[in-house]
């Protein structure tokens, strides 16, 4: 939380509305992304109940367990919904585009789209990982087999759930935390976690204000839960006694009885669900409504190849993935995890000036005006000349940067600027900023136009940096440290079935 | 308040002619969230029931539980404990040792059951003990615990036992329910070292350990884990001191206060709701955005501090330089009004966000 954001949520309360944090929108939204809310049953560990899942607005599909503790109906729900979501991923493999790696020297195909999932909180993302946990283990043969796109359902499950976990990555995304990250609320994080509640701070329906209408979605009657869990009132008024009518039909011999049961159940579930639905795709035009940041494009792109990596795997008949992480793949994933933490945070910053602004008033970054410029400025005390261009920027930005400090443009990433002076000027509050410019201006000692800033540009300058970091180097498995345990024992790429056998037949009722 | 009589009289008069609320170990636990709440001390020193205050203020809240979650905890917990715990025997890797259950029958009240958890501590240390008794002092008041569990002897020192239902899958759980269900346990704890002072044995024979059963990824087999609960104790004994000293926030409280909810004809609490109101409005509080998970009064308490920063989070409020007002903030950030000296820091930065605000957002 950021004095800046503080600020946006005192206006909200005053406004009575939501206020924007951000000018761009830093995630990418797929033309086609399949919209999922699922709903467990309450006490179960992660039993599915229901799920409302599709790609159009007008074409929802509902898929409900009227008995979520049988585990046969369990699987039948796993097998459904593998029917629904391997298709909408299967289907992004088709068209491909050449990739040049290794300093151009070969080439790599990624598909052009990828699959995009959206639930409606964490803990959708929650329910994702482990219903994958839950099935990807699971055998086709031996005791309680099961449909072979049941375990691949869980391989993608898991994938989805590990790619959540990366920054900056959009293939499986909460709403609330997408919305979060855009607009101030006048509440706390806490309410702000509640689909309806936020949704309708950012887009209240006409002639009300945004505190009024989230407090009304607060009742459950009103705008029942997002999931996965459901309304306790729900559970024991509705839900109950209308699971136990199911059963007793399903237990008699009158199938027009169990049709009527079971329909009686989808139309509550689907009472339940549909407010979040449409929730969800209001959130989303909220979202598409704003313009993507500049680097969304680059980030879907490793989406796309991670996305192509992954289908490749599993079309090799590739082993689930492991239960939990050894200590060096852990260490690894960390690593990634902390490196595109930072960069996500740094693009957001040269992508959107509001971000920015946060890092300008830490005293990290200012915008000025450029009042003086000599583009040809060229340094001849060493062995050879080089051109050294110097620009004099004035700002009212607070300016806390020492002499020798190496800043950077958004507007000019592959150039550095070396601050030279910093002079406070007597009036106004204004700062005079003189910076030494080096790199992106080709190899001669000319510039090229446009490669130095001119006379009269806003400019921003920043000690952020997207600089090239080398990636951690870490040992080999068979390395481990004893520090951390030393060598596992055994890995599931020796023996995949092995490992996950427990899993495969463990009790599920 | 008169000066003169007891705390425990100051409070009941508060409550009115109605039972006081018992509290639980759920309740207890729950007195360590928001400990500078002198609305929350006052109400539950008192005993009165917080729930049916918000509905009759028109704030009630939401605080039920679904029965299929009680369903599958009491099927859990009766799997355990079933044919004299050995599930938990055979999870606990010990020699069998007795097994007492001391629920006593229906008819058997809270002392006698205490009396006889006590006789059991004395005479049976190596046994294994269902359905115990035990008590705490809360406000001055003697709460008893019923823990739905067990307390054993193991190395030597009694664990206590907490069982429930969530899951833990791949050695992982939830950690929101985790640190629950050990704040819950550090009651027993503490209540289990009293009950064995009482009985003439060393309380500090009772580990901070405590052993949590859940089930085990999507099964139904238990599986246990030792829980360090030194932190939760300390934060309950600091409450629970800060409870027993409720005659000083009683001394800061104006004369004739009541929160009575007796009956009227209607079977509703005859007490005009906005009298009530008021008389609530009278005791302070200090609420946060976490009051609404754990405190039933929440939903008032966030309506009264609409105007207030605490609305938005301890973090925002901090961000905003400690400010309490809304307003306040806002007419700093603007400019239009001066900063008081402990506001002159905050209002610096306000500013500067007030303006790049103004230049940025359309």
């Amino acid at each position: 939380m950021s004095t800046l954001t503080a600020l946006a949520k005192a206006q909200a309360v005053a406004a009575g509305r939501a206020q924007p944090i951000a000018t761009v929108r830093h995630a990418h939204i797929s033309d086609m992304p399949l919209v999922f809310i699922p709903l467990t049953m309450a006490g179960e560990a992660n039993a599915p109940l229901a799920v409302m899942v599709g790609t159009d607005e007008d074409r929802p599909e509902l898929l409900i367990v009227p008995q979520p503790r049988d585990r046969g109906l369990r699987f039948d729900f796993a097998a459904r919904l593998a029917e629904i979501l391997l298709p909408y991923a299967e289907g992004f493999c088709s068209a491909t585009e050449a990739v040049p790696t290794d300093r151009k020297r070969d080439v790599r195909y990624r598909y052009l789209d990828a699959p995009q999932i959206i639930v409606p909180a964490p803990a959708g993302i929650g329910f994702v990982r482990l219903f994958g946990r839950s099935t990807r283990f699971r055998r086709t043969d031996g005791d309680y087999p099961v449909l072979p796109t049941v375990p691949l359902l869980g391989r993608w499950l898991t994938f989805f759930a590990d790619r959540a976990e990366q920054p900056g990555s959009s293939m499986l995304l909460s709403l609330t935390e997408m919305l979060s990250a855009h607009w101030a609320t006048g509440q706390s994080g806490h309410e702000d976690a509640h689909l309806g509640s936020l949704v309708n701070w950012i887009a209240p329906p006409p002639g009300m204000s945004g505190a009024k209408a989230a407090r009304l979605a607060e009742d459950p009657e009103v705008c029942p839960p997002a999931g996965p869990a459901t309304d306790p009132g729900f559970d024991n008024d509705v839900l109950g006694p209308a699971m136990e009518i199911y059963r007793a039909a399903s237990e008699g011999d009158d199938p027009e009885a169990e049709r009527a049961a079971y329909r009686e159940l989808e139309d509550l579930l689907r009472g339940q669900l549909a407010p979040t639905w449409e929730l969800m795709w209001r959130g989303l035009r909220v979202m598409r409504s704003m313009p993507p940041g500049a680097s969304v494009e680059a980030r879907w792109a490793q989406d796309r190849d991670v996305f192509s990596d992954f289908s490749l795997y599993v079309q090799g008949g590739g082993a689930p993935q492991a239960r939990r992480d050894g200590a060096v793949a852990a260490a690894t994933r960390l690593h990634k995890l902390e490196r595109a933490g930072q960069s996500y945070a740094i693009e957001r910053a040269f992508d959107d000036p509001l971000i920015m602004a946060e890092h300008r008033l830490g005293g990290e970054a200012f915008v000025g005006e450029v009042t003086l410029s000599k583009p040809d400025r060229v340094d001849d005390t060493g062995k050879r000349p080089v051109l050294r261009p110097r620009i004099q920027v004035v700002t009212t930005d607070p300016v806390l940067f020492p002499e020798g400090t190496t800043l950077v443009s958004p507007s000019k990433p592959q150039q550095k600027g070396r601050v030279i002076f910093v002079t406070p000027v007597e009036d106004g509050g204004k700062t005079e900023v003189v910076l030494e410019l080096s790199g992106g201006m080709g190899r001669g000692l000319r510039a090229p136009a446009g490669s130095v800033p001119e006379v009269g540009e806003r400019i921003t300058y920043t000690s952020l940096s997207l600089g090239y970091a080398p990636p951690g180097t870490f040992p080999s498995r068979e390395e481990t440290p004893w520090t951390h345990g030393g060598p596992p024992q055994y890995s599931i790429a020796d023996d995949p079935l092995d490992q996950g056998d427990h899993a495969a037949t463990e009790d599920w009722s | 308040m008169a000066q003169t009589s007891t705390p425990d009289a100051r409070l009941d008069r508060l409550r009115g002619p109605v039972a006081p609320r018992r509290h639980n170990a759920r309740t207890i636990a729950a007195l360590t969230g928001n400990p500078g709440c002198t609305r929350r001390a006052v109400l539950d020193g008192a005993g009165v029931d917080k729930m049916k205050v918000a509905e009759h203020i028109g704030f009630p809240g939401r605080f039920g539980q679904s029965s299929f979650a009680i369903v599958r905890g009491n099927v859990f917990e009766a799997r355990l404990k079933a044919n004299e715990g050995a599930a938990l025997v055979g999870l606990l890797g010990v020699d069998v040792p007795k097994y007492l259950d001391l629920s006593g029958g229906p008819k058997a009240s809270n002392e006698e059951r205490y009396s006889r958890t006590l006789e059991a501590l004395r005479d049976n240390p190596d046994t294994l003990l269902d359905h115990p008794m035990l008590r705490l002092e809360v406000a001055g008041r003697r709460v008893y615990l019923e823990p739905d569990l067990v307390a054993f002897q193991l190395d030597n020192r009694y664990h206590v036992v907490e069982i429930k239902s969530f899951p833990v899958i791949d050695e992982q759980a939830d950690p929101g329910k985790v640190s629950a269900a050990a704040t819950q346990a550090a009651v027993y704890v503490l209540a289990l070292r009293e009950a064995l002072a009482e009985a003439g044995r060393d309380p500090e024979t009772v580990s901070h350990h405590v052993l949590l059963v859940c089930p085990k990824d999507f099964s139904n087999q238990p599986v246990s884990s030792m829980i360090d609960v030194r932190r939760q104790l300390s934060v309950l004994r600091r409450q629970l001191s800060r409870m027993a000293r409720i005659d000083q926030l009683l001394d800061t409280l104006p004369d004739g206060l009541t929160f009575d909810l007796e009956a009227g004809d209607d079977g509703e609490p005859a007490r005009d709701p906005e009298a009530l109101t008021a008389d609530i409005e009278a005791v302070p509080a200090r609420y946060a955005p976490d009051c609404l998970a754990t405190c039933e009064l929440s939903f008032f308490c966030r309506a009264e501090a609409r105007t207030s920063t605490a609305v938005l989070g301890r973090s925002v409020r901090e961000e905003l330089g400690g400010i309490e007002d809304v307003q306040t903030v806002l007419a700093l950030a603007h400019g239009t009004i001066e900063p008081t000296p402990d506001q002159a820091e905050a209002a610096v930065l306000l500013q500067a966000a007030y303006r790049l605000r103004a230049e940025l957002v359309p």
